[in-house]
């Protein structure tokens, strides 16, 4: 079964189209990767899967409608916003016993265990920690709750390196068990590049791109071309030019890569630069239909 | 529509064996009320203060001017029912009113503090459902701070009493009246009483500023108030009247106590009995009572439904 399905789903604040018909199934067990620029509409797709906004269209998240259904679905979801959300005035300790007061599958010696491996003291109070800890005693909390699903919306945000490092390392190796979904939105997009098994480019609402990462490294090819073979290149018609150096990297969506390999040094592009390819087609489209 | 759903999340087998049903219903209620608790702790910390405050009053009173107290209970005593009620009485109204502003302040912030923090998110991320987290909030003016106070303010009466006779200890006073004369049990009971009908006579207030601190993106305070003087004003504007939408803040303000209580001619010396006082019968067939009641309900339940729609501001 799919852990979340959706078939239209759009959500206008007044004039504004933040979502504008999106279709999209994730299977169980997948990591996903939503990326898209500011405004795109990557939270409000989130936070219609969480429950806390209201939407048209159709979506089910482990089968249950998550805007009358919230509190049964956060159960089995769990998830993080994009800023540090936790109560300033609670206590840790007291942040534990309430998470395992009310959330019927939270294994609290688990959560000890990870504040364990953390400078974190459990007298303090959430608005006397650093950011880094209010990040990891988040964390702990979310990793020690049994979820089927968990969202993460730009979960590293103003973190350092160190910590970001530590996020996802913890993420794949003390979480993720091939049978949860996780769902991550970043503009880290290079830190996620190999946790994500599937990836999803969203744009103005709509998707624009959806892949699992091994269509994504067979289908997309960057040759930095030699200067005298870019003539026969550019036939070839690739998605994408850029110079780096005097030299012209080009991104091709499904081209045989022996007949690339001819004209250049051939490799995998980075997430990024695909987004930055596709985005800029979308805006170049766009001008076009606007002349 | 919900043939898949049925199939999914609480009839699935849990492999811990801690199935979500398993947790009783009351769990999330008990813990968000806990969490209020741990949030403001003015809850109790402000009745205490003012408890403490009037035991300081009283202890120096009674060590400095003893009289005060054997007079009305010394070998001469003239009112053996008249003043001794001062301390008590004092004790228990300014305990009301304290709890009756903390209760206040507290609604106005309720549902507004989550919001303007962010922590809402954190909060919706927990299987705790919209309708429990307001009644949880609901429940601290409407249950918890009668409670506390009925529990401070029996402190406060049993101190002032004990003091009382410590003092007529050392005075060789009549103890005999004192204990006679205070009927404190009785005393207990109709506090009881009091503070039920005054939750209950309230509950419309506070669903009024459970729901504002809900809506208001800012000033709830103004969003609270305000109203109430724009009707005021389009009284007086519209029928050149001032009386009646005031005469109506007033009776919701008082009008437990002359509901619930007989009315005193000025003056006169109180009942020996304090329960003769009660009117409960007078108290539950008061349409005010059940008016303000369905109000409240409707507050409550209009608050519900926008926690669910507002997120941080």
């Amino acid at each position: 079964m799919a852990c979340i399905e959706a078939h239209g789903l759009r959500k206008a604040f007044g004039p504004t189209i933040a979502l504008d018909g999106v279709d999209l199934r994730v299977e169980e067990g997948r990591i996903l990767g939503l990326i898209g620029p500011n405004g795109a509409g990557k939270t409000t797709a989130l936070n219609a899967i969480l429950g806390l906004t209201s939407y048209q269209g159709e979506l089910k998240v482990l089968g249950r409608d998550p805007w009358t259904d919230r509190h049964q679905l956060m159960c089995h979801v769990s998830f993080i916003s994009d800023v540090a959300v936790l109560p300033r005035w609670i206590r840790v300790s007291r942040a534990l016993d309430y998470v395992a007061g009310v959330h019927p599958r939270f294994d609290r010696a688990k959560a000890e265990g990870f504040l364990a491996k953390t400078d974190i003291p459990r007298a303090r109070k959430v608005r006397e920690l650093s950011k880094g800890m209010v990040t990891q005693l988040h964390l702990a909390l979310i990793m020690a709750m049994d979820a089927k699903l968990l969202v993460l919306d730009e979960p590293t945000l103003g973190l350092d390196i160190l910590y970001r490092k530590q996020f996802y390392d913890s993420l794949l190796h003390d979480y993720f068990d091939g049978s949860r979904t996780i769902v991550v939105t970043t503009h880290q997009v290079e830190e996620v590049q190999h946790v994500l098994t599937d990836l999803m480019f969203i744009n103005r609402g709509r998707i624009v791109l959806n892949c699992s990462m091994e269509e994504f490294e067979s289908r997309y090819v960057e040759v930095m071309v030699y200067p005298a073979r870019i003539a026969a290149a550019r036939v070839l018609k690739p998605i994408h030019e850029r110079e780096v150096f005097g030299r012209s990297i080009l991104l091709f969506d499904q081209v045989d890569r022996q007949q690339l390999a001819a004209m250049g040094d051939v490799r995998t592009p980075s997430i990024a630069d695909l987004f930055v390819a596709v985005m800029g087609n979308q805006a170049g489209q766009a001008k076009g239909a606007a002349q | 529509m919900n043939t898949p759903s049925s199939s999914v999340p609480e009839s699935a087998p849990d492999p811990q064996g801690r199935a979500p049903s398993a947790m009783s219903a009351t769990r999330p209620m008990y813990w968000s009320v806990r969490r209020e608790l741990w949030e403001n702790p003015s809850i109790y910390i402000a009745p205490l203060a003012v408890a403490a405050v009037m035991l300081f009053g009283f202890t120096i009173s009674a060590i400095a001017a003893p009289h005060g107290v054997s007079c009305w209970f010394g070998p001469d005593a003239t009112h053996p029912h008249g003043e001794f009620q001062i301390p008590y009485d004092m004790a228990a109204f300014l305990i009301f009113l304290t709890a009756f502003f903390v209760g206040i302040f507290y609604c106005l912030d309720a549902l507004y503090g989550e919001r303007r923090d962010r922590s809402i998110l954190f909060w919706k991320s927990l299987p705790v459902s919209d309708l429990t987290t307001v009644l949880s909030k609901a429940a601290i003016p409407l249950v918890v701070l009668p409670l506390i106070a009925f529990a401070i303010i029996a402190i406060t009466w049993l101190s002032v009493f004990l003091l009382t006779t410590l003092v007529l200890l050392g005075k060789g006073g009549n103890i005999v009246a004192l204990w006679a004369g205070v009927p404190l049990i009785k005393l207990l009971l109709a506090l009881l009483y009091a503070l039920t009908a005054m939750a209950l006579w309230y509950a419309p207030i506070y669903g009024w500023l459970l729901l504002v601190s809900g809506w208001a993106r800012r000033a709830t305070f103004l969003w609270a108030t305000l109203p109430f003087f724009g009707i005021g004003i389009i009284e007086k504007i519209a029928f050149n009247t001032s009386s009646h939408f005031g005469a109506l803040l007033k009776y919701r303000l008082r009008g437990w106590f002359t509901e619930a209580f007989v009315h005193h001619v000025h003056g006169s010396p109180p009942a020996p009995d304090p329960l003769t006082q009660l009117t409960p019968g007078n108290f539950l067939s008061s349409p005010g009572l059940w008016i303000g009641l369905a109000f409240a309900a409707v507050f409550l339940a209009a608050a519900v439904r926008l926690r669910r729609d507002r997120g941080p501001i």
